[in-house]
């Protein structure tokens, strides 16, 4: 297990000097993690969660070290600062998780999640549907006379406010693959 | 040249490797094979327990009084479900084993086969870490990299499963050296922040280090140091229950132990010190009472080497992650270099408040009348066997609370007891451990009777392998602690918190072939621990106690240091309505 890694400049001593004082205000932080891809691990992970009563927004995992046998889990949860350098902690000592990230605090990162949404309707609501789905950016998998599967991709934001748009038109199912990120630069 | 052999040959290959020589276990259909390799060799010898959760615990007794992973073997399904309870004991108290379960083969996994239970599923949160073997190649890198991980960093249980089949089949057996883990935790503390605790040591008018178990879970080494530290600072020290020993009870900058029974001028020292020096300990809920009241005006230290206990309970202005021995190393040297400086005068004045505090004597009782009071008792067992090459278990309750308040350590690794879980049933299988690795010492069980009952099936254990372990029951026919606190927060409606239909020890005793005695009569009471002590083999001592005392001191729930309760006054409205939720 490695040390938090936390960019420095950020605290005189430790990581856990982070922030002087320590707030009720809940946070929304972005934790990425590389863990070793055996069974359990992610059970590991969500069962810590769980038992902890911690939160999960949402959650990413995939294998994306093949020969080194590592999978990244991203997970977006909600805290007080305390309890964000809890969970950073607890997920640390986690025997098979090799580093975690917390992307909200060390500088830029990018988020981005992909989406489906079937859209069901005809006339006008349908052709509404497709033009703001062009302004998204959001491309058509699926078609039939009375339905469109969108594909889009892009910060959860931006999903929640196409979504949105999405709802009055017809909107009838989502699948949400959840948070992917990466830290800015090198 | 890699050796083939079978994964039954492997594991206990492994063992030897590790310098394992004793196995609690149990036998059962999915460590057949296992059994089978122990059966053809001398070098690990092997504990035939009377039930699993027998075989953790004497484990942990083991590994806690010589600082030692201790190993236990238990088969599939039940045998893996009966050891929860111990793998979640010393995940709690950070307790180095290693705990081998059988698993049914792999192709029948995942189909309800005849004693199957997902056993690393079910293990997963009350393990440092665990494993299932699935291929015999892996099996023996795995187990060696398990005894690393429970060794390594903060001490805990881990948990190899292994299917029956993999045992059978043959593979490559990997050396202990021949694997690098992982798993590498940092040991030396930031020197800036060692640097920045020496300076408030410096400048401290009301110092006082608070210990805990890491320091003996760091090493005898880790215990040196301390003392060195202690004697060339001259700040006051206190322990939590699982440090005691860290400091010997017989050094005069000992306050004794602190927390919710802990002394009084422990808690006030923490209570009301400028400056508190956490080496090892966790803020454990017993050890702050109400977080919100915790030491108001003192800065704090915290060194740990487990990253999560910091700022987990309470803020800590100087987190110092590192190994209890590393870092009192590096800040004994700091320290020196820098002119050995305290601020002495100040120190002075503040050693002259905690003679005050200890001038209250809050352990004092008055032993009079026909009925032997369980402090006298302990008095009494402390008195007559100081001078012997001693190791204590306890169980869990007013027992428990009263060892530790009454009984001295002089040295670490001589207590072991079950803290941070609080498992009723631990002391007797913990005897029977820490006896196998210290064969001639004194190694008495500090039991209530409700508590031994729960695990007494250990006594053919005791027997067939000729443990001289004593249990020492302070018999008072209650769940003696349940019982206090429905006095004090349930308006003495005492419900099922009595001992009924008791055996007579004596009796039971005999009945295993043991020795049993029996006292009641406080003017017997010396003879007869004597006698305990005299006979070459297990003894039950049925020490008949007054029913009804109350342990005392005692933080209230939701309360703070300085607001204990002694014994003797009115406890009814110690307790208000926001302290009766918690425990």
């Amino acid at each position: 297990m490695s040390p938090l890694k936390i960019k420095k400049g950020a605290t005189s001593h430790s990581a856990y000097n982070l922030r002087p004082n320590f707030s009720d205000v809940e946070e929304r932080h972005t934790l990425a993690m590389l863990v070793e891809n055996e069974p359990g691990v992610l059970a590991r992970v969500i069962g810590l969660f769980a038992g902890r009563g911690y939160n999960i927004d949402s959650l990413t995992v995939a294998e994306v070290d093949h020969t080194g046998h590592l999978s990244r889990i991203t997970i977006v949860t909600r805290g007080t600062p305390q309890v964000i350098e809890q969970i950073k902690a607890q997920v640390g000592r986690i025997i098979s998780v090799r580093t975690v990230h917390d992307l909200t605090v060390e500088g830029a990162s990018v988020e981005r999640e992909l989406a489906m949404f079937k859209v069901v309707g005809t006339g006008d609501k349908r052709v509404e549907a497709l033009r703001l789905a062009d302004i998204f950016r959001a491309n058509v998998v699926d078609s039939t006379l009375g339905s469109f599967v969108f594909e889009i991709t892009g910060a959860p934001d931006k999903i929640d406010a196409f979504a949105d748009l999405m709802r009055p038109l017809g909107l009838a199912d989502v699948a949400r693959t959840g948070v992917a990120a990466l830290s800015r630069g090198e | 040249m890699t050796r083939q052999m079978t994964g039954a040959k492997m594991i206990v290959q492994a063992l030897i490797d590790q310098g394992v020589d004793t196995v609690f276990g149990y036998p059962g259909g999915a460590v057949l094979p296992i059994y089978d390799e122990i059966f053809q060799q001398n070098s690990i010898k092997h504990i035939l327990v009377r039930h699993e959760q027998g075989a953790v615990h004497a484990a942990e007794g083991y590994a806690r009084s010589t600082g030692k992973p201790g190993v236990a073997l238990v088969t599939s399904g039940p045998g893996a479900t009966n050891a929860v309870t111990g793998l979640t004991d010393a995940l709690m108290d950070s307790i180095p084993i290693i705990v081998l379960t059988g698993q049914v083969p792999t192709f029948m996994i995942g189909s309800d086969a005849f004693q199957e239970a997902d056993t690393v599923g079910i293990t997963r949160p009350c393990t440092k870490h665990n494993w299932l073997v699935k291929e015999t190649d892996k099996l023996s890198g795995v187990i060696h990299e398990a005894f690393h991980v429970a060794t390594s960093g903060r001490p805990g249980p881990v948990l190899v499963d292994i299917p029956k089949d993999v045992q059978f089949a043959s593979g490559s057996y990997t050396p202990k050296t021949a694997s690098k883990s992982h798993y590498q935790p940092q040991l030396k503390g930031d020197m800036e922040a060692i640097t920045e605790l020496v300076e408030a040591m410096e400048k401290a008018k009301r110092p006082v280090f608070y210990t805990g178990g890491g320091v003996i879970n760091s090493g005898p080494a880790a215990s040196q140091l301390l003392r060195e530290l202690v004697e060339s600072t001259g700040f006051p020290i206190t322990s939590t229950l699982m440090g005691l020993g860290c400091y010997p009870a017989s050094g005069d900058k000992w306050l004794g132990m602190l927390g919710m029974h802990g002394l009084y001028e422990a808690n006030m020292a923490m209570h009301g010190c400028d400056l508190m020096i956490n080496i090892g300990a966790r803020f454990d809920d017993r050890i702050t009472g109400v977080v919100e009241k915790f030491s108001p005006n003192s800065k704090k230290a915290h060194i740990d080497i487990d990253p999560s206990s910091i700022n987990k309970v309470i803020r800590v202005d100087i987190p110092i992650m590192g190994d209890v021995g590393h870092v009192l190393e590096d800040l004994l040297k700091v320290w020196k270099s820098r002119g050995r400086k305290t601020n002495s005068e100040a120190v002075a004045k503040w050693w002259k408040q905690i003679e005050e505090w200890r001038a209250v004597n809050c352990l004092k009782f008055t032993q009079k009348g026909e009925v032997i009071k369980p402090q006298h008792a302990l008095a009494r067992l402390q008195e007559l066997t100081k001078d012997h090459d001693r190791y204590i278990t306890t169980e869990v309750g007013q027992h428990q609370m009263w060892a530790a308040q009454y009984l001295d350590f002089e040295d670490p690794n001589r207590w072991m007891t079950s803290g941070g879980l609080g498992t009723m049933g631990y002391g007797f299988p913990a005897s029977i451990g820490v006896q196998m690795a210290h064969r001639d010492a004194l190694v008495i069980n500090v039991a209530g009777e409700a508590s031994w009952l729960m695990n007494m099936q250990e006594m053919g254990t005791a027997m067939q392998y000729g443990l001289p372990v004593k249990q020492f029951i302070l018999n008072n026919e209650r769940l003696g602690m349940v019982r206090q606190w429905q006095e004090l927060l349930h308006g003495e409606r005492y419900s099922q918190s009595w001992s009924e239909s008791l055996p007579d020890f004596v009796k039971l005793a005999e009945a295993f072939g043991a020795k049993g005695i029996r006292c009641s009569d406080p003017a017997d009471l010396d003879d007869a621990i004597m006698e305990m002590i005299n006979h070459d083999g297990p003894v039950i001592f049925d020490c008949l106690v007054e029913k009804h005392e109350n342990c005392f001191p005692m933080i209230p729930s939701g309360k703070a240091h300085n607001e204990m309760i002694m014994g003797d006054v009115d406890t009814s409205t110690a307790i208000d309505a926001d302290g009766k939720v918690l425990v």
